[in-house]
């Protein structure tokens, strides 16, 4: 993406695209906790992850956010750490730490010498039973997470129209509550919701560790062993059942206006298939609709239509993202050039549609795609943290190593036939929400 | 990206050296250009970064974003390709090329798999020395860089930034945004764009880093191949910015429930004597991570924010001293005193012993954790070369580090941080905040 429309990543999330590290092992401890092991010697540091297979769409109903103020509780104190001495610690042996919550899942991790793994893994496996939370940190913290959410989505008009959004997309599913929670229900969140959430969610049977970096499985197998393997695995552990949604049966619209919005533009999201295990195909060819669509700032179908042989847009794109433990979105956004309407914007998104249903995929825009998801795979590599986080997402979204493994080949599989009839299950508009971005509601015209 | 481009210098600072694994070979061309070469073999690619200084802060009078709209036109169209064509060739390569601009540099970012690199090469040298700067691909790219001024009219945390470069350093090119007004990126021509590439793309101001897939001579060969044709000599360098903020608080009134403040003064320069130690004083001070006294003051004691920062800042013209927080309005007064006390306290106390010790610890232990993967290397050592450091400057960094003393620290910090100078630019609706001092 070029940096002069940097402004409107932040409303995008990029395609997934396919990640293997050379050398992946996998192993299961005692007590039911993952582990995988992803080598990479060229400097001696790891990256510790410990991923847990609960996020907000986990939450007690009434109780939004208590996923990601757990996160933050999580640094305020053991049996054995005071609060804050976590990541004082970690500073003090030269690592950075820091920790994050999404729908599915919520992460903890380390970047530190290779040599203090396993101080990292006796930190890690202490808070994952041994959580005090000091009181008197509690409500600080909430100001904190009160003011992270002002940072991220009250300050943000983008945000808003995401929270909006998604609140509209999911009639029932918990996808449609923001992951840092509703303000009224932050504000209401206490230490007892907190430990009560993390019991029933913490134990080595609901984790996944990663260590990625200059390590042998061998070592992470005993050190894991000396530090989580003594941790009793949670009965009470279940596979995460979700409620589902119903069927839609009607097109949803929103008309999002603020004052703090300079550039209008429509968006419209589409319920989805994700990738499931075993069953990838369908998000393959979501993946690579996304890439046809809007994959590149130039070639891609939408710029080309819109910013190229016309000029009635700035910027068009299509973004999807498959891994996702339940029914996820695939979007649609067209940033209008001065001059045209919201209205003109829309109907320019339906014509491309129907025009690419009707005209096919052009085969060496389709080959240019598959040749850079094959390269992808070699430049993956010099990211190990990036590889790590691909398969943290992916692990804790339903998949296993052995999906994660197939994902490249079933990309590579799939035919311009797949891709555009995912494309016409995909475009129902019952199934769909179209928003309006706009600076000010457009004045009503009298009769 | 030009918004960020005080967080761009930044984490070049953060970043500089490394671990003593990393074997930097100078590589002399027989074209005469100079490079730093990290060879590494184990993955097939390769990444160079080529940087020409001087930048946008070139851009001439009334022609404010001209360097900005030229870099974001270079793969718009050159030679006898037009932007699709130039895209298309591209991704068959799978190669990615970048072009950025901040106030100091001009920037090109060039990833190639090895089995590719002389196409790849030939498509950065086309792009590079033949832009055609077609009308309609400037009159396109130009509606981009509009709406993005538009959008950061209304970004509370743009419009602190732009009114506290313009508070600090007035008419200099550092004193307005890069990608320039909705007024004078209007005016733009295409005579415009030939003029700023002449001014900023030359033989004579360029660094080099590559890492990866490639050796000695083949680097010397693709330099020659990507740098060759270039014009010898560009537009002088910009003078230095004078710092002429008041001291004092300005506040720009913006509907929004977070208001958003950014403070500082002037700051050390790069090549003054005391600025490794003032690095390793602002660690202490205003570092990122939990352990800074201004996340612990103001973060963990007191809950008002996020996130709280203040960095060195120290560009090739004129350097300053930055923070920035975010609060609720009815918050950001109780904020601001929390702040100026501790930017009087480290002032006037230092540094503990304790402080110093746990800084040395941690800069030097999370030295190899920086480099991390093939451009982000090349690009730190570009930086190190613009900033004049030797090449074995790695090797001998940990050291640099453990010498700061802790009398030396506080000197520093009574040199760096200057309560009576500092400006707060508020942007929000803040309660009960005094306009002045």
């Amino acid at each position: 993406m070029s940096p002069r429309i940097a402004a409107f990543c932040a409303l995008l999330t990029v395609a997934a695209l396919p990640a293997r590290a050379a050398d992946v092992t996998s192993f299961t401890l005692d007590n039911g906790m993952d582990v995988v092991v992803l080598e990479d010697h060229r400097a001696p540091v790891v990256v510790h992850m410990v991923w847990y297979r609960v996020g907000s769409a986990d939450e007690p109903r009434g109780k939004s956010g208590i996923a990601h103020f757990l996160e933050h509780l999580m640094f305020k104190g053991t049996e054995n750490v005071s609060p804050g001495e976590f990541s004082e610690i970690v500073a003090a042996n030269g690592g950075t730490d820091n920790a994050f919550t999404s729908y599915d899942y919520t992460g903890y991790f380390q970047r530190v010498a290779a040599d203090r793994l396993g101080l990292m893994m006796e930190m890690e496996a202490d808070r994952m039973i041994n959580l005090v939370i000091a009181p008197e940190f509690v409500d600080s913290e909430r100001n904190v997470v009160l003011e992270e959410r002002n940072q991220r989505t009250d300050n943000d008009p983008g945000s808003l129209l995401t929270e909006q959004r998604n609140a509209a997309q999911f009639l029932h599913h918990p996808y449609g509550m923001p992951i840092i929670g509703w303000r009224h229900e932050i504000e209401g969140l206490t230490r007892d919701d907190a430990i009560a959430f993390y019991r029933q969610h913490y134990a080595p049977n609901n984790a996944i560790l990663i260590v990625a970096g200059d390590v042998t499985p061998e070592e992470v197998r005993t050190l894991a062993e000396t530090h989580y393997g003594p941790i009793p695995a949670n009965p009470a552990i279940q596979p995460r059942d979700r409620v589902d949604e119903p069927p839609h049966l009607a097109e949803r619209r929103i008309m999002f206006s603020d004052p703090r919005i300079s550039q209008p533009m429509v968006l419209r999201t589409y319920l989805a298939a994700e990738r499931d295990s075993g069953a990838q195909k369908e998000a393959a060819a979501l993946t690579l609709l996304s890439e046809v669509l809007g994959g590149s700032g130039s070639t891609s179908v939408l710029p080309r239509k819109l910013q190229f042989e016309s000029t009635n847009s700035i910027y068009a794109t299509a973004f999807y993202s498959g891994t996702s433990l339940d029914d996820t979105t695939f979007g649609l956004v067209n940033v209008p050039a001065p001059g045209v309407s919201l209205e003109e914007a829309e109907a320019d998104l339906d014509r491309v549609l129907k025009e690419f249903l009707e005209d096919g995929i052009d085969d060496a825009q389709l080959e240019r795609i598959k040749t850079q998801l094959r390269a992808s795979l070699i430049y993956a590599e010099d990211s190990i943290s990036g590889l790590a986080r691909t398969y943290g997402v992916a692990l804790t979204s339903g998949l296993t190593v052995a999906d994660i493994e197939a994902w490249p080949e079933i990309l590579a599989a799939t035919t311009e036939e797949d891709i555009l009839a995912a494309a016409s299950r995909l475009f129902d508009l019952d199934q769909a929400v179209t928003s309006y971005f706009m600076p000010e509601v457009a004045a009503e015209v009298s009769q | 990206m030009i918004r960020f481009v005080l967080a761009a210098a930044l984490s070049v600072l953060a970043i500089l050296p490394a671990r003593a694994a990393v074997e930097i070979q100078e590589v002399t061309t027989p074209g005469g250009f100079t490079a730093w070469l990290v060879e590494e073999n184990s993955i097939p690619f390769a990444a160079i970064e080529i940087r020409f200084m001087g930048g946008a802060s070139l851009d001439p009078e009334g022609k404010r974003g001209a360097v900005n709209l030229m870099m974001a036109l270079l793969e718009e169209g050159s030679g006898d390709m037009d932007a699709q064509a130039f895209a298309e060739a591209r991704e068959e390569l799978a190669t990615t090329i970048r072009f950025d601009s901040s106030d100091d540099d001009v920037s090109v970012s060039l990833r190639f798999l090895t089995e590719n690199r002389d196409a790849s090469v030939d498509l950065l040298t086309q792009a590079l020395t033949e832009p055609s700067f077609d009308q309609d691909a400037l009159d396109r790219v130009r509606e981009q860089v509009l709406s993005g001024i538009r959008s950061n009219q209304t970004d509370p945390s743009a419009i602190a930034r732009e009114t506290f470069y313009r508070l600090a350093w007035g008419d200099h090119p550092y004193g307005s945004r890069s990608d320039g007004t909705t007024e004078s990126v209007m005016s733009l021509t295409r005579d415009d764009m030939f003029d700023a590439h002449a001014r900023t793309i030359s033989k004579d101001r360029v660094f080099v880093g590559a890492v990866g897939n490639i050796n000695a001579d083949e680097l010397a060969m693709v330099l020659d191949r990507i740098l060759g044709e270039l014009p010898e000599t560009g537009a002088p360098q910009a003078p230095d910015g004078t710092y002429q903020a008041p001291v004092g608080i300005t506040t720009v009134p913006f509907e929004t429930p977070q208001s958003v403040a950014l403070f500082g003064h002037e700051g050390i320069a790069r090549d003054d004597p005391d600025f490794f130690t003032a690095f390793v004083v602002n660690e202490i001070f205003g570092s990122a991570g939990f352990e800074s006294r201004l996340m612990q003051e103001i973060r963990v004691k007191r809950g008002l924010t996020y996130g709280i920062g203040a960095y060195l800042a120290p560009r090739d013209r004129g350097a300053l001293i930055l923070g920035q927080v975010a609060t609720a309005g009815e918050r950001m007064t109780e904020t601001i005193e929390a702040l100026r006390a501790e930017w009087a306290r480290i002032a006037e106390e230092g540094v503990t012993e304790e402080e110093l010790e746990a800084a040395k610890t941690y800069l030097t232990g999370a030295y190899p954790l920086r480099f991390d993967g093939n451009a982000t290397i090349a690009r730190i050592m570009v930086g190190m070369q613009m900033d004049g450091l030797p090449i074995d400057y790695i090797a001998t960094r940990n050291d640099n580090v453990n010498a700061v003393t802790l009398e030396e620290a506080r000197r520093v910090a009574a040199r760096i941080y200057r309560p009576e100078d500092l400006h707060i630019v508020v942007v929000g609706a803040p309660e009960g905040l005094e306009p002045g001092n």
